[in-house]
């Protein structure tokens, strides 16, 4: 623990404007059981790390109140998130943002071009929008807006299968995106975006 | 993987060389996909994912305008003015190309009948200097009245947008790149009328007005 406290110490330094972050006061371990001891991301837990501090109070919220209630959110998120002070809630959030992303790299690489161009460009034929315009254009995200860059083929692809199917239907506008994108098409995004690595500590 | 590579050179082949009509039988096994996305009420759906649900505008990576009471005018120039080039927009240059001429009479007017309330949102500043500005000009530093061409209530006429309830960061974004992204054909382009006037606004005033139009209703 003593490493960890040390890292700790840096990152109070670095989100000062949250308030000093302290390993001890913070139950960093029931989220890195599920997100992975760096929070990359495990499994069917998606990756923490790097991940807009406003969308991760946004969506603990979100599983609280109900709100985000796809499968496997219900199931564990709802659970995990319904007893967090408030403030406890914030720092985990500002935690979890301020450690440095790794991508996935886990797509088809030969899926990788069509997912850029849809991307970058939506398909305005066939009704789909560029994501970019949402979630920037190296996929990074801005305020309660997710970074998409790096998160793993797996978890994308399940979240945009899952609005598809009309889960999670508050998440304005994804549902309309999701019934927008072939299958092919998801898988096509979900390998791209699992190879974008993006700058890290721009909020 | 051939066949991926195959049709996503297929693809940007086709959005580069042909009318937004003109590709539809090619692509193999999106027939579903056309089918849905003829209508006028599926382009209408196309549109609100990122103008928001009701067009009230959404704030994204891009500040995305709010549509909804917009002049229908104002909006077919504009969505020619992206395929012409005589405005600078990646995103919606590709946008208007997915939506045929035929189309942009009945979506124009469906966005004239939508009424949300404003965003709103709009950090707190000068106001009443927007107002100030908005109602009279600033005649010592050759800022017209917008009142004039926009109407006193901001409703805007014809090509003239407009400007009541729009998002607060589509305005200041977009006066503070006016001159790079607007106007780009010419004198024949309505929004080059524009250039001087933002030109001669400073920052502060421009977030002032942005923050006055924003709350109107």
């Amino acid at each position: 623990m003593k490493h960890f406290g040390t890292k700790m110490a840096a990152l109070a330094i670095s989100v000062g404007t949250t308030g000093p972050l302290l390993a001890d006061d913070l139950p960093v371990r029931n989220c890195t059981w599920c997100h992975g001891t760096s929070a990359q991301g495990y499994y069917n837990a998606p990756r923490l790390a790097g991940q807009r501090v406003d969308y991760l109070v946004n969506q603990l919220q979100a599983f609280a109140t109900h709100k985000r209630d796809e499968f496997l959110s219900t199931k564990y998120m709802w659970n995990a998130a319904a007893h967090l002070d408030p403030l406890i809630l914030r720092n985990l959030a500002a935690y979890f943002s301020a450690l440095p992303p790794e991508a996935a790299m886990d797509g088809d690489s030969e899926l990788a071009a069509e997912g850029k161009i849809i991307f970058e460009n939506g398909v305005p034929d066939e009704n789909i929008a560029a994501c970019q315009a949402c979630h920037g254009p190296e996929a990074q995200g801005v305020r309660e807006i997710p970074r998409l860059g790096g998160l793993s083929y797996s978890y994308l692809k399940r979240r945009l299968e899952q609005w598809s199917q009309g889960q999670d239907a508050s998440g304005i506008p994804m549902p309309k995106v999701g019934q927008s994108l072939s299958p092919n098409q998801i898988a096509a995004l979900a390998s791209y975006l699992s190879f974008v690595r993006g700058e890290s500590s721009e909020k | 993987m051939k066949a991926v590579r195959l049709r996503v050179a297929l693809t940007a082949a086709l959005a580069a060389f042909l009318p937004a009509t003109g590709g539809h039988q090619v692509q193999a096994g999106a027939q579903d996909a056309h089918a849905r996305a003829g209508g006028i009420e599926a382009k209408f759906e196309y549109c609100t994912t990122c103008h928001g649900p009701s067009a009230q505008g959404f704030r994204g990576f891009y500040a995305m305008p709010r549509l909804a009471g917009q002049q229908p005018q104002y909006i077919e120039n504009q969505l020619r003015a992206f395929l012409e080039r005589r405005r600078l927009n990646p995103v919606m240059a590709n946008v208007a190309h997915g939506i045929t001429p035929d189309m942009i009479p009945a979506l124009a007017a469906r966005m004239m009948t939508l009424n949300p309330p404003p965003v709103g949102g709009a950090p707190a500043g000068d106001a009443a200097l927007g107002k100030e500005i908005f109602a009279n000009g600033l005649p010592d530093q050759n800022v017209p009245a917008c009142s004039a061409c926009h109407g006193p209530d901001a409703r805007g006429q014809r090509e003239i947008p407009r400007l009541a309830g729009q998002l607060y960061w589509y305005m200041v974004s977009t006066l503070s790149i006016w001159s790079s992204e607007r106007g780009q054909g010419g004198r024949q382009d309505i929004s080059w009328i524009m250039r001087p006037t933002v030109a001669n606004l400073t920052p502060k005033q421009v977030q002032a007005l942005a923050e006055y139009v924003s709350a109107l209703r």
